[in-house]
């Protein structure tokens, strides 16, 4: 062949400038996110979940409806408040869903994030688009992020139209026996719904990591399911108390505190910080194994 | 590109992991100038890839694709062609060596790089719950170069242009091996391209597709597209390459210009006949060099100097009264230029 070749010009450097790499930075990010978005929440396993985690609250909310009991004192925490104030309905299924719904529902979104696209070999051209792999591991990050987040808020909102339309729903009587104005009972409610989501981001990120070293999406699946109910597990030993502080599940179910008229607010914020400790540290672990390893799937 | 051809030097072996590239002469890929015009659309000094378990799939493999080319990667299944595109993308990380695409080391430069160039590797990959439209939907939405205002045209482009216009809404799953490989080649080509690797683009294809793909490739080639094109058909490649490296056990064994590597075999003359003995007089009186004389077959090296055409051959040989019942110049095919270098069959080797 000869370098005279007029097809060389193709390959010159002011060419370079036809797809241009720096123009579209953030927007570029946008689109990915919106495209990772789609993927999870159009994906039929994934609307399931939601409806499943749906029903907890309307199960829960029919049963209590049908028995009229309405206080024998047993079952989930919040459940007798229910008859009173339907508001109650969604704590109690937020009870009710973190031991195994929210925690499954996580970890087979955040584990399939990155093994599911290794499986399918969808990886291999994502990264030769390119998208760099820092920015796929962030976009798959908030995607399941935002899928937890949906989770929780399905639990939430079907728990709050479900209660709102079978019980009364007024002023609400705090567990510290004070009661205060519905909107305030509402505020509180939101917040609840936020500190679960944060409670799962520990949780997410775990998924992630766990996702990132295996080319099986179910086998990193149930790892992350196992993982959290190990910690469950280990959290209800009192054997092994000197670690419960550590433990990813340990402050998951402190929400009720801001059920109380001046929550313990060091303890919420020890509960938030375990979780950022767990995202730093398996985000980092994510990392720095998704951008060193080879893609050979 | 002093020496066109060259054959890889038998002996030389992978060094350690990490060690140098052992070809010190051409400059590191990474701190090449990156203003450069690039010269060669792809090139590797010393890539070599062992895998954990020791396996040397890819063993010091000095490619040099010229711009503009059509590159046939050749080789048996297992040889370490898709090990060496997994490198050249920057997928899997080289044990030792380095490579270069477009002028720019990877995977350095993989950002400013990889949008120019469109790629198929080891099969198409897509969601299967998504149509082939919103799979390639997904595939732009990841380029960051690509405007979203003209990916709805770019797609439908790519689309038509590998004859998936109609099965565009259709799901993934619903594909035939055909169409899915349509639609993998359909991804690659979202963007105008400089560059297309497309690792074995006609599997799962059926003649009537081979055929439309290596028309494909004609036409990407004639528009100045480098094409890299791997298959372990060599048959089905060597119509459309310009170029051809030959890969055996991980070793680019032999890399050059196609017309080059051909025309240093020499063409064969076969004549079937049922009078061998004259036959053989005559082509000797014409200047040939008989090779062959046995059953109802003569060969003849037909490429000497002062050797007749093959039309006269065929008068002398017809005014000789000799009976020809078939008469032919062949050059060898790739696949016996293979075996005459490797001394090997071209099937799976390991
Ligand atoms: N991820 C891997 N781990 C270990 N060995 C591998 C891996 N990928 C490929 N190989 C081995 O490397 C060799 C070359 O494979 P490959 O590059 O796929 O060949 P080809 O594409 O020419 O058929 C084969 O022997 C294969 O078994
Ligand atoms: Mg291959």
């Amino acid at each position: 062949m000869s370098l005279a070749d007029p097809t060389v010009d193709t390959i010159s450097d002011h060419d370079l400038a036809r797809p241009d790499p720096g123009r579209r930075g953030r927007s570029g990010f946008g689109r990915l996110l919106r495209s990772e978005v789609r993927l999870v929440f159009g994906r039929r396993r994934n609307q399931i979940l939601l409806t499943v985690l749906g029903l907890v609250p309307l199960i829960i909310g029919t049963a209590v409806r049908l028995s009229n009991d309405g206080g024998s004192g047993d079952g989930p925490p919040f459940l007798n408040q229910i008859t009173d104030n339907g508001l109650f309905l969604v704590f109690t299924a937020l009870v009710v869903s973190l031991p195994l719904f929210l925690p499954l529902a996580v970890a087979i979104v955040s584990g399939d994030a990155l093994a599911g696209e290794a499986n399918l070999g969808t990886l291999r051209y994502l990264l030769t688009v390119p998208v760099s792999r820092s920015r796929l591991l962030v976009a798959k990050w908030l995607g399941s992020a935002a899928f937890a987040a949906s989770a929780v808020g399905t639990v939430v909102l079907v728990g709050l139209v479900t209660g709102i339309a079978l019980f009364p729903v007024g002023r609400v009587t705090l567990l510290s026996g004070t009661s205060v104005a519905l909107s305030e009972g509402l505020v509180r409610g939101v917040g609840v719904g936020c500190l679960v989501v944060i409670s799962l981001l520990g949780l997410v990120t775990i998924g992630l990591f766990v996702s990132s070293l295996t080319e099986v999406p179910v086998a990193a699946m149930a790892t992350t399911v196992v993982i959290a109910v190990i910690s469950a597990v280990l959290d209800g030993l009192p054997q092994v108390k000197v670690l419960h502080p550590y433990l990813l599940t340990h402050h998951w179910y402190d929400f009720d505190q801001l059920l109380r008229l001046s929550p313990d607010t060091g303890l919420l914020l020890t509960g938030v910080g375990v979780q950022l400790a767990y995202i730093a540290i398996f985000g980092a672990a994510a990392w720095s194994r998704f951008t060193t390893a080879d893609v050979s799937a | 590109m002093t020496n066109p051809v060259t054959i890889a030097q038998e002996g030389r072996s992978a060094g350690p992991p990490g060690a140098a590239p052992s070809a010190a002469a051409v400059p590191d890929p990474a701190t090449t100038d990156s203003t450069d015009v690039a010269d060669v659309a792809i090139a590797s000094t010393a890539l070599t890839k062992r895998f954990r378990g020791g396996q040397v799939a890819v063993d010091a493999v000095d490619l040099a694709v010229p711009p503009g080319a059509v590159y046939g990667f050749l080789g048996p299944n297992g040889s370490g062609k898709t090990t060496t595109i997994r490198m050249l993308l920057g997928l899997v990380a080289p044990t030792a060596g380095s490579a270069t695409l477009l002028g720019r080391g990877m995977p350095a430069a993989g950002r400013t790089v990889l949008p120019r160039v469109g790629a198929l590797i080891e099969g198409p990959a897509f969601h299967p719950y998504l149509s082939g439209r919103a799979n390639l939907a997904r595939l732009d939405a990841a380029d960051r170069t690509a405007d979203p205002r003209t990916a709805r045209h770019r797609i439908d482009a790519a689309l038509a242009r590998v004859g998936l216009g109609n099965a565009a809404g259709k799901r993934y799953r619903q594909y035939s091996l055909g169409m899915k490989q349509r639609l993998g080649l359909a991804g690659a080509l979202l963007q105008p391209r400089d560059l297309l690797v497309l690792d074995e683009p006609t599997n799962g294809l059926d003649p009537q597709g081979t055929r439309e793909v290596r028309t494909l490739i004609r036409e990407l080639a004639s528009d100045g597209t480098t094409v890299f094109v791997s298959s372990h058909l060599l048959a089905e490649i060597d119509q459309i390459c310009s170029h051809v490296g030959i890969m055996s056990r991980g070793r680019l064994v032999l890399q050059g210009p196609l017309a080059e590597l051909r025309g240093e075999q020499d063409a064969v003359l076969t004549l079937q006949t049922s009078a061998v003995p004259p036959a053989v007089d005559i082509l000797r009186g014409l200047g040939l060099t008989v090779t062959e004389a046995g059953g109802d077959v003569v060969r003849a090296a037909a490429e000497t100097a002062g050797a007749p055409a093959v039309q006269d051959v065929a008068v002398a040989l017809v005014a000789a009264g000799v009976p020809i019942l078939g008469l032919a110049l062949t050059r060898p095919t790739l696949e016996e230029l293979f075996v005459a270098l490797t001394g090997e069959g071209f099937d799976v080797a390991r």
